[in-house]
């Protein structure tokens, strides 16, 4: 799979949002948000601070429960099931769509507990052995720490930590994988591996990141969404979703291409 | 240069003054003094804690070297008869040790469970509540808790394993009351070490479909678990000092016995028995006093460096 190819959508969708506004108390942060996520690729929202691109992507596997004051309306949809229905579980939603945080934050414990602890949790009873191998393997960090998996993860650097973060998502079998800024903690070559290991992991996953990195959107992504705060009610919107390609090679928004072309933000 | 400085106002007036001068120290009277009252006060308290132990081992010195007793016979007797010559420690050390045990028995896990609810699962508004209550627990005099102990832990007691079982003075109410009383120091000290583990471990828990429940136990509490080691390790340090519970509700009399449900007198009661009571000042029995005040002045301290090792050396980082 190529970055400059145009992805083709198998048809299918992983998340289809409907009609989606997230609120904190009062105050909505993000209105009117509809978006289908396609199957098996990279999506990448962008967008100049406070737009709500990562209110969005934590709406996706209700992190925003945890807000005080943080309310979802609308509805997204996995498999058909609205995830903001009274009978859904938040814990059950984050098992199956993970999570990798802006700055890496591997658990104080081993590198082997790092992947285990998650995986247990989520009543894994195999073999745990393989799983972490399979899981560091998959993350490219296997190679790095093999010979040292009972060491604490924090001895980790940056860039293989967050690897270790990616690898601790996987292991819990997760369908779809949220990446919120996953690489503005870390350098250029960190950065370019997290991308790499993106690209291969979309064989499996469906990717969501966030990314204030428009390059980042332009190479690693299949479909960007372009958010921007609506300046009458301070409230994100999206304003433009397609494909990477066209998306940077020729908007439709005015305000889209603004942004890409770097006028502002 | 020209070009640059014609644009800015001209600088003449600060010129004119030689810069030496103008950077020239110049004494600051109050700074001098706010920081000579600062030293003061700073080595009033380590003075006073000089003091203390000169005094304790002046005293206790006139005690070992009296004849009357012996080194080995101090540490390892287990009658304390002052009238017959017998100053066996384990009398009095075995019942500090009951009420600490008990006490603990009592406070860690109500204390933990505490400072997890505080700070994993309390909503704001609870916790508004809350804090403020176990802060008045904290404000309560120990005396008022001591005739807590006699008089509501002490019957109830009886009421349970029978009149005959519990004495009226025992070391097991004694020891719950001071378990309650150290709470707020447990829960406060636990809730703090709790809170400080950053949300971001949290968050990473969360994301991987952990329950609140696995999350506060697997993960928070692991990361804080050297701040809470430490809570602990002060609360038995209070829990041995601990005087006026016991002196009310122990007993009045040393006695080496395992039973909780006993009367027996501990280090700390003792000595509050005896310096209350009429000694003549170069008795062996008042020297004894603060031989005993310096057995109980060195657990508390090696207590205080072991805390102070375990937040220092089993810190887990989690950054």
């Amino acid at each position: 799979m190529s970055t400059t190819g145009v992805p083709t959508s198998n048809g299918k969708y992983a998340l289809e949002l409907q009609d989606v506004h997230c609120y904190y108390g009062s105050f909505r942060a993000v209105k009117d948000v509809n978006l289908k996520l396609h199957d098996k690729k990279i999506t990448a929202f962008i967008g100049p601070s406070g737009c709500g691109k990562s209110t969005v992507l934590r709406a996706l596997n209700r992190m925003n429960d945890l807000i005080p004051g943080g309310r979802v309306e609308g509805r997204i949809l996995l498999r058909g099931k609205n995830l903001y229905d009274q009978d859904v579980d938040p814990v059950e939603v984050r098992r199956r769509i993970g999570m990798v945080f802006q700055k890496p934050n591997p658990f104080p414990k081993s590198i082997f507990d790092n992947i285990a602890w998650g995986a247990k949790i989520n009543g894994f009873k195999g073999n745990m052995k393989e799983l972490v191998e399979q899981s560091l393997r998959s993350a490219a960090l296997w190679d790095e720490v093999k010979d040292k998996l009972d060491q604490s993860g924090l001895g980790l650097s940056g860039g293989q930590q967050q690897r270790l973060c990616i690898a601790r998502a996987i292991a819990t079998q997760p369908e779809i994988i949220l990446m919120d800024e996953p690489c503005s903690a870390l350098d250029p070559i960190a950065t370019l591996k997290i991308e790499d290991l993106m690209r291969e992991l979309v064989k499996n996953y469906t990717i969501v990141i966030v990314t204030h990195n428009m390059q980042q959107a332009a190479r690693a992504s299949d479909y960007t969404a372009y958010y921007l705060m609506d300046r009458s009610d301070r409230a994100g919107e999206l304003v433009e979703y397609g494909e990477t390609d066209q998306l940077f090679t020729n908007p439709k928004d005015k305000r889209t291409e603004d942004y890409i072309t770097g006028r502002f933000g | 240069m020209a070009v640059g400085a014609s644009s800015r106002p001209e600088v003449t007036s600060q010129t004119e003054v030689d810069i030496t001068t103008q950077l020239r120290k110049h004494p600051r009277v109050g700074e001098t003094l706010i920081e000579a009252f600062l030293f003061i006060c700073g080595a009033v308290s380590i003075l006073t804690t000089v003091g203390i132990v000169f005094v304790l081992a002046e005293e206790s010195l006139l005690f070992f070297t009296s004849g009357e007793v012996s080194l080995t016979e101090f540490f390892t007797g287990t009658v304390w008869q002052p009238a017959i010559g017998q100053f066996g420690i384990w009398a009095l050390m075995n019942a500090t040790f009951t009420v600490t045990i008990i006490a603990m028995i009592v406070a860690l896990p109500l204390g933990l469970a505490v400072a997890i609810y505080l700070s994993e699962y309390a909503s704001l508004r609870v916790r508004s509540i809350l804090k403020p209550i176990l802060e008045v627990l904290a404000g309560i005099p120990t005396v008022v808790y001591g005739y807590f102990a006699l008089t509501f832990m002490t019957p109830v007691l009886r009421n349970i394993f029978g009149d005959n079982v519990v004495q009226i003075y025992n070391t097991a109410s004694a020891g719950i009351v001071i378990g309650i009383l150290i709470l707020p120091l447990v829960s406060s000290m636990a809730e703090d070490a709790l809170s400080a583990v950053p949300g971001s471990l949290r968050q990473a828990a969360f994301g991987l479909g952990a329950t609140k429940l696995e999350t506060a136990v697997q993960v928070v509490l692991p990361a804080a678990v050297s701040g809470i080691a430490a809570a602990f390790i002060v609360a038995i340090s209070r829990a041995i000092g601990e005087t006026m519970v016991v002196a009310i509700a122990a007993g009045a009399g040393p006695k080496f016995t395992f039973n909780p449900f006993e009367a027996a007198e501990t280090m700390t009661g003792h000595i509050v028995r005896i310096s209350g009571g009429d000694l003549s000042y170069d008795s062996i029995d008042y020297n004894s006093i603060f031989a005993i005040g310096l057995v109980l002045f060195c657990i508390t301290l090696v207590l205080n460096i072991i805390s102070r090792y375990v937040v220092a050396h089993f810190r887990e980082e989690y950054e």
